[in-house]
């Protein structure tokens, strides 16, 4: 293992102090591992938290800021956050407008944010939904599995909900643009190597020089089959083809189109997919209304990528171009 | 048992979390996410300093001071899973200093109604409910027996055991493992494994 750490133990913490000194329109709280918008809560707004755990920078942390989140949480690597943490950030961004939790469906996240939730309706009665995000077609969504997991859509249901509350809508309505985002959102990812969190010291799975892992899950957790390495055409039509036979796209349907990095990719082969997966969308006769191409949620340095795809409508559309002010999502401001 | 004892079977615990950290995490890198030795160790060694910081006057404190521990050091689903056991068993025990045998049995069942109502395992999910469940189960058989805590935590050990042994062939059902379906079967669950642990610890702080 050789990363940039003085002990794996520290490595959360550190990172988070950093973040505050590169960052001084955040404030870090190191006690409780939570990165909040300077000026939180603010007055009638509804207060949005997400958390999760850490190795998928900038997701959370790195959303946190004007039409964005008010608090992340950060956990452990690859481990949820505590629900002190959520109760200590849900209490400390409502102004009276209720919180948003928005949780990605990994059964540890679950359980911590509901006994989160708990604890802030009897402590100080605040108004928690949770909205949980399972966007990813690697995963079969049945009875007999902890469901679909929640990935890149959440990016995009923290950037659509950020900006839906911060043009002042009430919690419901902040809390429905974040289900119909989820509700209109899949992905699907491959991964090109492992990646290695720091506590272990060795790569969390192994991957021959010739394979790749398809429907790889953002902790490095396998999906559907390890198969052969394909050129990227054939990756992007693998990745493609799962997403679009799942939500019935048609034709002249807008989307927006995100090819997120899984940390070890480089933008210069991001952007080579963005093109495999503009032309499987002309072929289909559906319409690129807005894009993101970047690492936005990763997995440590994973090589690898992942493709989502949001149907917009005017609504999606217009809180997208809403101005936005984090450390790793910036426009319009 | 005293208060004291009690606290041992955490020590214990503590103690074989430690020696097992290895092999729990590498259980859990074949079909999770290869946390859970690390998690497990990071939280009950939490539980020793918080007893030992604020030594609790009865069994209901001393539960509850370990699972708030594992609770708010764990995270992912152990922690809530292990830290619900130990709270659901405070509320069980009570603010006593002594236990009987069947108080004793009384408290596992408590601590497994938590663990279910937290996660809602079945059983054949592959996860740690599979250890515990047939382990309280070996308990209440015993003591009906008329065994002694001593025996009836020994068959808790083998039942734990072999409770764990079985989720190898299983079909992950719950979890990160859930995802690798097919994949999942073949390998010994890693929650079921911590949670056997416990199982051991209990029988020898209580031998």
């Amino acid at each position: 293992m050789k990363k940039l750490i003085n002990e794996p133990a520290g490595v959360v913490t550190e990172a988070l102090a950093g973040m505050g000194a590169a960052h001084p329109e955040l404030r870090i709280d190191l006690e409780n591992r939570i990165v909040y918008r300077a000026d939180a809560p603010v007055k009638g707004k509804v207060g949005l938290i997400s958390g999760g755990g850490s190795g998928h920078e900038p997701m959370h942390s790195g959303f946190v800021g004007l039409g964005m989140l008010d608090a992340a949480c950060a956990g452990e690597v690859f481990t949820s956050p505590v629900p002190d943490q959520m109760l200590e950030a849900t209490k400390s961004v409502d102004s009276g407008a209720g919180v948003l939790h928005i949780v990605k469906n990994y059964t540890g996240d679950i359980m911590n944010f509901e006994m989160a939730a708990e604890l802030a309706a009897a402590e100080t009665g605040t108004e928690v939904i949770q909205v949980v995000t399972n966007d990813d077609v690697a995963v079969k969504d049945s009875l007999y599995t902890a469901g679909r997991r929640g990935v890149g859509v959440t990016v995009l249901v923290e950037k659509l909900a950020g900006a839906a509350a911060e043009q002042g809508r009430p919690l419901k309505e902040v809390a429905d643009v974040a289900q119909l985002v989820n509700d209109n959102g899949r992905s699907m990812g491959i991964a090109l190597t492992p990646c290695t969190v720091p506590a272990a010291g060795k790569p969390t799975f192994t991957l021959a020089e010739d394979e790749m892992e398809v429907g790889v899950g953002i902790h490095g957790e396998p999906g559907r089959a390890t198969v052969k390495l394909a050129p990227a055409r054939e990756i992007a039509e693998m990745l493609m083809e799962p997403i679009l036979s799942d939500l019935p796209f048609k034709t002249g349907d807008n989307v927006i189109a995100f090819i997120n990095g899984m940390g070890g990719t480089p933008l210069l082969e991001l952007y080579l997919m963005f093109g495999e997966v503009a032309r499987i969308l002309k072929g289909h006769g559906i319409e690129i209304a807005r894009s993101l191409t970047g690492s936005y949620m990763t997995s440590l340095e994973m090589a690898g990528c992942s493709v989502t795809l949001l149907k917009a409508n005017d609504d999606i559309m217009t809180l997208w171009d809403a101005p936005v002010n984090t450390p790793a999502l910036r426009w319009g401001v | 048992m005293t208060v004291t004892q009690l606290s041992s079977w955490l020590r214990i615990y503590a103690e074989l979390i430690n020696e097992h950290t290895e092999e729990l995490t590498q259980l859990d890198s074949a079909i999770g996410d290869a946390d859970h030795g690390t998690n497990m160790q990071r939280g009950t060694a939490a539980v020793l300093a918080a007893i030992d910081a604020n030594p609790a006057d009865d069994a209901a404190a001393l539960f509850k001071t370990a699972g708030m521990a594992l609770v708010s050091k764990v995270g992912g689903a152990s922690g809530p899973l292990y830290g619900t056991f130990f709270i659901r068993a405070a509320a069980s025990a009570g603010a006593v200093t002594e236990l009987s045998s069947h108080d004793f049995a009384k408290l596992l069942h408590a601590g497994l109604e938590g663990v279910v109502a937290r996660g809602k395992p079945e059983p054949g999910d592959k996860t740690m409910f599979d250890a515990l469940a047939p382990a309280v189960e070996a308990v209440d058989d015993a003591l009906d027996d008329g065994a002694s805590l001593s025996d009836a935590l020994a068959a808790a050990v083998t039942a734990a055991n072999a409770g764990r042994d079985a989720t190898i062939p299983m079909l992950a059902r719950k979890g990160r493992a859930s995802y690798l379906g097919e994949r999942s079967v073949g390998h010994q669950d890693p929650g079921a494994t911590s949670a056997a642990l416990l199982i051991t610890a209990a029988a020898r702080a209580f031998g």
